[in-house]
């Protein structure tokens, strides 16, 4: 069953940027673009490496390692050499805290 | 009778599976011929020296693809070594002696192994890493506590001592130059790799070269260093570089000088037949002068750009040359050609992580290298990389001050 859960407070993501939110024994990235929060699994799909160390521009997060990237709004890989999607997670903000439904 | 002409692509590693992809995601709809020696798929290398000897990965997830997404793109992995080259007729010779007539060819042959020419470099434990067969020799050595010497203090060498390390091996390195990494890094940051592998227990010998190596009674190796004093190891891996693979095309009359050399769009001196990865000398998009790049990135990037242009694209091959190695949680970065550096600045980071940036004399950004703990490096080193991409001249100050955002200044 799914369930809402405080990530993060809004203010400990600069905008357009990521950061690592480990939950559960699962790892995730809340990622917050122009006062929007979005959250993903936490490890590229093409090999080990934390996407909260990957550069976030506009609405793409690029994976530290091979410089693949994705769609941070629906995962969708955007180029090689990835082309596995990332699964991604509801997220919203409530007050100043980041909540995300995993 | 018109023959059906394919695209061959001699080498089936990381450029020639790449490439073969390329061929048909360009639309290229006859033939493809991926020739390779090596009995598996194109994979990737840089868990060969890392998540494959720690045991965190194994080969099917080293694969570039899987077996289906070959078969679907009905491209024909030969596995085969190739005779000659016959650039006149097109024709390549494989040594089982069928002929293969190709449209256009690719020669991503990438490099071999230097050899060691000491006394006993031929023993059994004696191990260079530079294939998947032999990564996987070399792992279940690394068992605790056995004794493992790594000749070379480079990339492949320090990688192998940091999971050799990880599963609990006694390591020494030997290194016979004064420092390690070459030239390849500044020496502040070779010192500070130095520190991390000593902090981690490996035994960092620089200056220091073996000279024959013995196999004793119980089965041991014993290690002779050129100051008389003897190592005793179970396994010796070597990684003392590679040699470019371009033996085929020097017999078959291209332009070859430790390496093949290849213009911009990664032709040969022979029209038809196209170099890529670890075995092409190409122009610096900085210098125009001749380089040549044994990584990942070059691997990945010229693959697709030679594929495109053995079907008549004629682009221009323009990346930046980037690499990085993963020792421990620590992380090194290089991007563009530090060497042609006149001054260089250090921006210091949170986490004792450290970016060198170096300037040509017209205030050009032409080089960035990094190193540090990869989360307090890894952003700001992608950042720092986008800015040497894109030929800009930061004022130095800028570039010291953390305050200063290094987003703003691109």
């Amino acid at each position: 069953m799914s369930q809402w859960i405080d990530a993060a407070a809004l203010d400990d993501i600069e905008d357009e940027d990521v950061m690592r939110f480990d939950h559960a024994g699962h790892t995730y990235a809340i990622y917050r673009v122009n006062d929007n929060v979005f959250a993903s699994d936490g490890l590229c799909t093409h090999e080990h490496a934390y996407l909260s160390d990957g550069l976030v521009m506009d609405y793409v997060i690029e994976c530290p390692k091979h410089n693949g990237r994705f769609d941070i709004r629906d995962g969708r890989p955007l180029c090689a050499p990835v082309c596995e999607k990332l699964k991604t997670y509801p997220a919203k903000v409530e007050g100043n805290r980041i909540l995300v439904e995993v | 009778m018109a023959i059906d002409r394919v695209m061959a692509v001699v080498g089936a590693g990381h450029v020639g599976g790449r490439a073969a992809q390329a061929l048909r995601e360009y639309g290229w709809q006859g033939g493809i011929a991926l020739i390779g020696a090596e009995p598996h798929l194109p994979y990737e290398r840089p868990p060969l020296s890392k998540g494959l000897l720690t045991g965190e990965r194994d080969a099917t997830q080293c694969q570039l693809r899987s077996r289906d997404a070959w078969r679907q793109d009905n491209i024909e992995h030969v596995v085969a070594r190739v005779k000659t080259i016959g650039p006149v007729t097109r024709e390549l010779v494989l040594e089982d002696g069928r002929v293969i007539a190709y449209e256009a060819l690719l020669l991503a042959t990438g490099g071999h192994p230097r050899p060691l020419t000491i006394p006993g470099a031929g023993l059994p434990g004696v191990i260079s890493l530079r294939t998947l067969d032999h990564s996987a020799a070399i792992a279940p050595r690394l068992v605790p506590a056995a004794r493992v010497v790594i000749i070379g203090g480079g990339f492949i060498g320090l990688e192998v001592a940091a999971s050799a390390r990880i599963r609990g091996c006694h390591v020494c390195v030997l290194e016979g130059a004064p420092r390690l990494l070459g030239r390849a890094v500044p020496a502040s940051i070779a010192t500070r790799v130095h520190a991390l592998h000593e902090r981690n227990g490996v035994d960092v010998r620089v200056n220091t070269a073996p000279t024959a190596i013995e196999q004793m009674s119980d089965g041991a190796l014993a290690i002779t260093l050129a100051n008389g004093e003897v190592l005793s190891a179970d396994t010796v891996v070597v990684g003392i570089g590679i040699d470019p693979a371009d033996e085929l095309a020097r017999a078959a009359g291209l332009e070859v000088q430790r390496g093949v050399i290849v213009n911009a769009q990664l032709e040969a001196s022979v029209p038809g037949i196209y170099a890529a990865g670890d075995v092409a000398v190409f122009p610096s998009c900085f210098s125009g002068q001749p380089i040549r790049q044994e990584t990942w990135h070059n691997a990945e990037t010229q693959a697709r750009i030679a594929a495109h242009n053995m079907l008549g694209a004629r682009e221009k091959y323009d990346g930046l040359p980037w690499f990085w190695s993963d020792q421990y949680d620590h992380q090194l970065q290089v991007a563009g050609e530090p060497a042609l550096g006149e001054h260089s600045v250090t921006r210091v980071l949170a986490g004792e992580a450290e970016i060198h940036f170096y300037f040509e004399a017209g205030g050009r950004l032409v080089g960035a290298s990094g190193f540090g703990p990869v989360s307090s490096m890894a952003k700001e080193m992608r950042l720092a990389r986008m800015l040497v991409e894109r030929g800009t001249s930061p004022a130095p100050e800028m570039l010291v001050d953390v305050n200063v955002k290094l987003k703003g200044l691109l």
